[in-house]
């Protein structure tokens, strides 16, 4: 039996890291949100800006400097001691795995995944203070970016919404 | 586990109230499925999406997600959500009358 209710509950994600393993939980989190039918807004902060700048939302790096975690994929281990972490190419290579790792399971690239959210209906922002510090304008966000609004606007987007900060 | 008769038909629901057994389905059972999740009236655009999920489902053994649909299938993501609104993951396979989805995207 359809027992599901129609719900009005609304969630904000907060995405202030521009890292590869960084970027994904907020938007698998607000798509999972979407597929639920609740309200979902993502205000892109600090390094969380590189995912929606054209220039840089289809290259977010992975790097192993300074993470404990061994890579351990099934039986495959790809600990990498932070001695040689930071070598040349350590951090492509890294990025690599996990991308394959993430075509593995069907997951979409950031601008496809993007994409996908605001073709649910999820709302993009930036955060002004970054847009600032970074000098980036509209026309170097993502073109599903609904804006650019300060701390005090994020506010009112955020009334009565559950607050994610990743 | 509970049964109703559905189109005619004794079928058995899971505990997560979708159907047990995906053989039970038909086009009928479908067309009342989509009546209990608020669709009327099931076009072509609909059964694009069940078919494509049925066989999916055959081949993977679970119902496909939202991107695959858009991906494998070629119905963007947003007639996914015009189609089966508010809840299209869930409202597909439970129309398609597959388990309930596990995919996250």
């Amino acid at each position: 039996m359809w027992d599901e209710k129609e719900t009005d509950r609304k969630l904000c994600i907060i995405c202030s890291k521009g890292t590869l393993d960084m970027a994904y939980p907020g938007l698998v989190l607000a798509n999972a949100a979407l597929m639920e039918g609740i309200d979902v807004t993502i205000f892109f902060t600090f390094w969380g800006l590189d995912m929606i700048t054209k220039r840089e939302m289809s290259n977010l790096k992975f790097t192993p400097i300074g993470n404990p975690h061994k890579m351990n994929f099934g039986n495959r281990t790809i600990g990498i001691p932070n001695a040689v972490a930071g070598f040349p190419g350590m951090t492509n290579m890294a990025t690599s795995m996990i991308k394959k790792e993430m075509d593995k399971l069907e997951f979409p690239e950031i601008p496809e995944f993007l994409e996908m959210i605001t073709d649910a209906g999820g709302k993009l922002y930036a955060c002004r203070l970054s847009t600032d510090m970074f000098q980036l304008h509209e026309e170097d966000l993502y073109e599903g970016v609904e804006g650019i609004v300060g701390a005090t606007d994020f506010m009112e987007l955020s009334e009565d919404a559950q607050i994610i900060f990743i | 586990m509970t049964s109703r008769e559905i189109a005619g038909k004794t079928i058995e629901f899971d505990e997560d109230g979708f159907l047990a057994n995906p053989q039970d389905w038909d086009k009928d059972v479908a067309q009342e499925l989509a009546h209990e999740v608020g669709i009327d009236e099931l076009t072509a655009s609909h059964w694009q999406v069940i078919e494509f999920s049925r066989s999916d489902f055959d081949e993977r053994g679970e119902a496909p997600t939202l991107r695959r649909l858009k991906v494998a299938a070629g119905v963007p993501t947003k007639d996914l959500y015009e189609l089966f609104p508010k809840k299209p993951a869930k409202k597909i396979a439970y129309v398609s009358g597959l388990g309930k989805p596990h995919g996250c995207i």
